[in-house]
């Protein structure tokens, strides 16, 4: 079923790759970052951080550092009696600055505060930790075993922000949250199986690397709290910071410049509330910029361990599936309680099964805080379910392509009850990877492709919202709290703007992520901004144009005259009139503007959750070494079905961005920590991320069928491209070579591995 | 008190003058004392590249090069690149390709490509490719790098022939 894209009348900026607005600041270096703002009597930061995974801190003497010329201020949890120090939007578990015990090695314990950074570095080496160590715990094992340290003693506050309704009180004495998807009757669906696939599989611990580091400004100003901070979610940053301080929304102000690469990695809050702090003991606006050693212990992905049965009939039809899905979430919370709920979601599709009862834990371990990182939830439970496509395919005797054929969800077919149908069509996005892969030829000896699929329930909830300005000159500015991080919102919803008000894309200027300046927006993630931020946006330039039809009629046609609403302005008795001609009449002079509001919530359109899915298609053509375990791709395809591509660049560049990231999960990337919790790779030269030199041959196919609940039918993309990347290079691996793997990432060494095993098990 | 040196050199162009102390480095001279903050630290450890400026037409890491280093020497960086607003083919061609997302790593990017173009006016893929090995990005994939530069270069062959 094609679905006619419907745009506005042209010459219209929607479906065009216009040149990216952020473009000549970017390549010039005038581009403003967090990093680059400067606050007049700003004073620089840093932080002594634990070198214990777990201890109790028994004494902290900062008398030396205090006395250092050039510190302003010295701070420990002591020295915050005013200040609520746990914070988190899901469970208030983290405290800004250790309070009693630490939790990871690289916790913050004491901030400086000096007339330059270099000085409060010298300050930090004054300083003396006693320190009484504890055990530790870093893998889920461990911590969930009966003798096991408890890493938090005391239950924490549930939040509302945590993205779902149910409740997630501990279950064990380190399970931070437990998630369940339960329908059907699995035991029936047992019962009555051909075939039963069973296995275990790991996905890694990863960091996500933006290449901007955690970084904040902080001002305090008669009570009003001012911070400029690299946060995707402005919106809940504010949220923490005005119950840290005891203030009013409306006296914290988060400012967001442009931000250095997200990918989930900047959700939420991270350093804002100590930074807050800082510049509250030192009365001085503070400036704390970590360094990358720094922010690769501030947040990470969730590893996960998953194990997991299907059960199919002798035609291939999956009929159940069981899993038990474990996140080492370490620390602190964070946003892993979500990414348990959608871990557990994720492992539900893409596919029609009858019966299901995932769960999954997210475990508390002495370990940096793991969060959201780009798919969440999905990657760790793709290479799973995708294995075990490919495993029942092989067993049965059925090409992979049509096992999933047999399998997959039809455009509208919900994958569990009670939620939206799926808007899309991933069987058809297959065949389309399967031509971009050349599918049907033979085999070559050593060679193996794949193709695999994935749903993500994205999108995060509908609560944003946007307004219009349209000035006395007809130009307009669109005022909204999403956020550009790269992804090229700043354009495309600028696209969005100007193509609702028939203005000149040029005359649309955007204002973004200012909560004190500009209207809520829950977050920029999820893959959620074209898609809800651009209802928000063509909501207000309806409201706006509605209120300038009114205006027309009051102000141009007094003597009754027919107003009718052309796309750029109106027409009145034969005249036409453009926006800003029907502002200035209204006002009577040459001032004024006409302000329109557009509200998305969970109504409507956007009622039944998720708003929208983003699938994933992705195959991959490879070889490996045999000598060495070393895989070569031939060519990484993917399929962007992003239901209708505002800007083609920008969506195709978030396709390609996101299968590359993928790449890097699947083949190179792992945190890795010592059993006594240090991070062994906790730099850029041993935590190697994806080089030019890495790029395989690339196919990036756009699929626009209009199906999503976006303007024109659009939808989110740039996290659908990363999920299934693993799965598809595991799955090609086993076709080129019999060897299966189950523990991401594939490096040589463990490729090497299961090619003995795959020889051991042969003789 | 630290120790103070006094240095001499010249940034796009314009010559300075500076009392600064050893231990600065050049990427803190340029960011904090003369406000050139199109560079960006990343690692700060000379890995991904996003402070790359030029020395005397040497792509090097400001995050680690000392600016005690550059005395007496011509210092390019990515403010220094048009001129009177004009873009050069290689940022223009990076806007056209859309060779960078965050932007994180472009200042620093744009600099090795420069070098590398000036070294090298028409390099292949693979020179490409290996002349920025040492500058990542997290955003792109680099393909679309890859592009631009190659694009930079056909245009600057074809302006000048």
């Amino acid at each position: 079923m094609k679905r006619v894209i419907e745009r506005p009348t042209p010459p219209s900026p929607i479906s065009v790759s216009v040149p990216r607005r952020d473009g000549i600041a970017k390549v010039t270096g005038s581009a403003q970052f967090a990093v680059d703002v400067v606050v007049p009597g700003m004073a620089h930061a840093k932080i002594l951080r634990s070198p214990y995974a777990h201890a109790r801190i028994r004494s902290i003497d900062v008398t030396a550092a205090r006395a250092h010329p050039g510190v302003i201020a010295v701070v420990t949890a002591d020295d915050l009696p005013d200040v609520i120090l746990r914070y988190g939007h899901a469970l208030a578990d983290h405290p800004m600055i250790a309070t009693g015990k630490v939790r990871f090695a690289g916790e913050p314990i004491v901030g400086v505060v000096a007339e330059d950074a270099a000085t409060a570095d010298e300050a930090l080496r004054l300083i003396e930790l006693d320190m009484e160590p504890l055990p530790a715990v870093t893998t889920v094992e461990a911590a969930l075993a009966d003798d096991a340290p408890v890493i938090h003693e005391e239950a924490a506050e549930q939040r509302p922000h945590r993205g779902f309704e149910e409740d997630i009180s501990k279950t064990a004495a380190n399970v931070c949250s437990h998630s369940r998807q339960h329908y059907g009757d699995v035991d029936a669906g047992f019962a009555a199986a051909a075939l039963v696939i069973e296995g275990e599989f790991r996905y890694p611990m990863c960091y996500a690397y933006a290449m901007e580091p955690y970084t904040t400004v902080a001002s305090w100003n008669q009570g009003q709290l001012t911070v400029w901070s690299s946060a995707q979610h402005p919106y809940m940053v504010r949220d923490d910071l005005a119950r840290c301080f005891g203030l009013p929304l409306s006296s914290v102000r988060v400012v967001v410049p442009y931000v250095g690469g997200g990918y989930g990695s900047k959700s939420y809050t991270k350093i804002e509330p100590l930074t807050a702090a800082l510049a509250l003991r030192a009365g001085r606006p503070v400036r704390l910029a970590l360094v990358a050693d720094e922010a690769i212990l501030t947040t990470r992905g969730d590893s996960a361990r998953v194990r997991v049965k299907s059960a199919f009939d002798a035609e291939g039809h999956l009929l159940a599936r069981k899993a038990e899905v474990l996140l080492n979430t370490g620390a602190y919370a964070e946003n892993s309680p979500l990414v348990a709920r959608k871990a557990a979601n994720r492992l539900s599709g893409p596919y029609r099964i009858p019966a299901v009862d995932v769960t999954c834990d997210a475990v508390y371990t002495n370990t940096a805080p793991a969060s959201s990182f780009r798919g969440f939830g999905a990657p760790q439970v793709v290479l799973a379910g995708e294995s075990q496509m490919d495993e029942a395919a092989e067993r049965l005797g059925l090409d992979p392509l049509e096992i999933r054929r047999r399998n997959v969800l039809k455009p509208g077919e919900r994958p569990w009850p009670k939620v939206r149908g799926i808007d899309a069509d991933l069987g058809a996005d297959m065949e389309l990877a399967a031509i971009e892969l050349d599918w049907d030829a033979p085999a070559e000896p050593g060679r193996g492709k794949a193709i695999c699929i994935s749903a993500s329930d994205a999108g995060s909830e509908p609560v944003t919202t946007a307004v219009l300005r349209v000035h006395a000159d007809g130009s307009a500015t669109v005022m909204c709290g999403s956020t550009e991080m790269g992804q090229g919102s700043n354009t495309v919803l600028a696209q969005i703007g100007a193509g609702e008000m028939g203005i000149p894309l040029e005359r649309v200027h955007l204002n973004q992520s200012d909560t004190g300046m500009v209207s809520y927006d829950r977050s920029t993630g999820a893959s959620r901004t074209t898609t809800l931020m651009g209802l928000a946006i063509r909501d207000a330039a309806r409201d706006v144009k509605a209120q300038l039809v009114g205006w027309a009629q009051d102000a141009i046609a007094k003597d009754g005259a027919e107003v009718v609403e052309e796309h750029e302005g109106v027409r009145v008795g034969g005249t036409f009139h453009d926006w800003g001609a029907v502002v200035r009449a209204w006002f009577a002079g040459a001032g004024g503007e006409c302000i329109g509001r557009g509200y998305v919530r969970k109504a409507g359109a956007t009622e039944a959750m998720p708003p929208f899915w983003e699938v994933g298609c992705v195959g991959v053509d490879l070889t490996v070494d045999e000598q060495t375990g070393r895989i070569q791709i031939h060519k990484l395809v993917t399929i962007g079905d992003v239901g209708c591509a505002i800007n083609p660049q920008l969506a195709e560049a978030q396709d390609v961005g996101a299968a590359i990231m993928g790449l890097g999960m699947a083949t190179r990337e792992e945190l890795v920590y010592t059993a006594d919790g240090n991070l062994l790779n906790g730099n850029l030269f041993d935590y190697r991320v994806p080089r030019a030199s890495d790029i395989p041959p690339l196919a990036t196919v756009l699929v626009e069928r209009g199906d999503g609940v976006g303007v024109y039918g659009a939808k989110g993309g740039g996290e659908g491209a990363l999920n299934p990347v693993a799965a598809a290079i595991a799955n090609a691996v086993f076709r080129a070579t019999g060897a299966r793997l189950r523990q991401a990432p594939f490096t040589p060494e463990r490729v090497w591995r299961a090619l003995q095993e795959r020889d051991a098990a042969a003789s | 008190m630290h120790e103070i040196i006094e240095v001499g050199l010249t940034v796009n162009g314009r010559p300075h003058e500076l009392r600064i102390e050893p231990r600065e480095t050049l990427g803190e001279v340029l960011r904090d004392r003369l406000a050139l903050t199109g560079l960006k630290v990343s690692c700060d450890s000379q890995v991904c590249g996003a402070c790359t400026v030029l020395v005397d037409g040497l792509a090097v890491s400001a995050c680690t090069y000392l600016a005690v280093d550059a005395d007496g020497r011509s210092v390019r960086t990515v403010e220094g690149l048009a001129v009177d607003g004009r873009l050069t083919p290689l940022q223009q061609a990076f806007i056209d390709h859309a060779a960078f997302q965050c932007a994180f790593c472009t200042s620093g990017m744009l600099m090795t490509a420069t070098a590398l173009l000036e070294e090298n006016p028409a390099p292949t893929r693979e020179e490409v490719v290996t002349g920025l090995e040492g500058n990542l990005c997290r955003c792109t994939g680099y393909a679309p790098i890859v592009d631009a530069v190659l694009a930079a270069a056909a245009a600057t062959a074809e302006a000048t022939a």
